[in-house]
């Protein structure tokens, strides 16, 4: 770990904040893909059930 | 081969899902090796101290801030001229990877500059189109969830991202058109002069091309996403028709 001195604050939370916004993006839109994906195969099962 | 051969979502969903986790594994690697090298291997300026590992994060995020709002606006008069459904669904998958870019560059220019500067916020021309930018990013999504009708949501929010346009060449260039403020110009620049110190430039220049990467990855996942989710609003229109 650096001595990042008495700025230690400042960097450690501009850090950390932005990797969780990063994280949280990714974790949405591989969470959103997951849902939309689930819901198609469900709803083209359903499509092909019926002769659709 | 054509460009014009991925409006075609079949096409783009063969060719996506081939790419997408190759540039996922790079832009992991990439943004990883640049913010650790910028974090734990560079040493703290003599003026900025070690406020100045924060450029790591600030400068590629802003960067990719004005410059997703770009590709939005290439990608909204693509649809608006031609009318390939994939460049509007492109265009919307590219705004909350953008808005998180802008807010990025909001919260780590405002925590660097509350010990640089003595203020976390100034109406200087370049923070001011920063918000302005990221109220854009917001109005855009808004409007996309606020249409029913899909090509009605991609012709207006195109409109919108035309007029956006103005405050991300402003957010770019504020610090050049203006001298007042206390932002200071680019941390990049084609002429070596203007650039910050090599061993401060090397890591950036790796983040910023792992940021790149990420929003590359990002928008292919969120194009296939929306893409999908259009063919999933059809089938159910089909479905309560019948």
């Amino acid at each position: 770990m650096p001595d990042l001195g008495k700025y230690a604050l400042e960097v450690l939370s501009a850090y950390g904040i932005s990797l969780l916004l990063i994280a949280g993006l990714v974790v949405l839109s591989l969470a959103r893909a997951a849902r939309v994906r689930r819901a198609l195969d469900e709803a083209e099962a359903r499509s092909r059930a019926h002769g659709r | 081969m054509s460009l014009w051969e991925y409006a075609n979502p079949k096409r783009f969903m063969e060719t996506s899902a081939r790419i997408l986790p190759w540039v996922a594994g790079l832009a992991v690697l990439t943004t990883a090796t640049g913010l650790v090298w910028g974090f734990f291997f560079t040493p703290d300026d003599f003026r900025m101290g070690a406020t100045v590992k924060i450029i790591f994060l600030h400068v590629p995020s802003a960067t990719m801030a004005t410059g997703i709002w770009f590709m939005m606006l290439i990608a909204s008069l693509i649809w608006l001229i031609r009318r390939h459904h994939v460049s509007a669904l492109a265009a919307k998958a590219a705004a909350p990877i953008g808005v998180t870019m802008t807010l990025i560059a909001l919260v780590t220019g405002a925590i660097w500059g509350q010990p640089m500067w003595g203020t976390w916020w100034a109406w200087d021309p370049r923070l001011t189109a920063f918000l302005i930018l990221f109220l854009f990013y917001l109005g855009y999504i808004a409007l996309w969830a606020a249409v029913e009708n899909p090509d009605t949501a991609a012709d207006l929010t195109s409109v919108l991202c035309l007029v956006g346009s103005v405050f991300a060449v402003i957010s770019r260039y504020a610090a050049v058109f203006w001298n007042q403020g206390l932002h200071q110009g680019a941390s990049l620049s084609l002429d070596r002069k203007e650039n910050v110190a090599d061993v401060f430039w090397q890591p950036l220049v790796v983040s910023l091309v792992g940021f790149g990467l990420v929003f590359v990855a990002l928008l292919l996942l969120g194009t296939r996403t929306e893409i999908r989710a259009r063919r999933l609003k059809a089938l159910i229109a089909r479905e309560r028709m019948a």
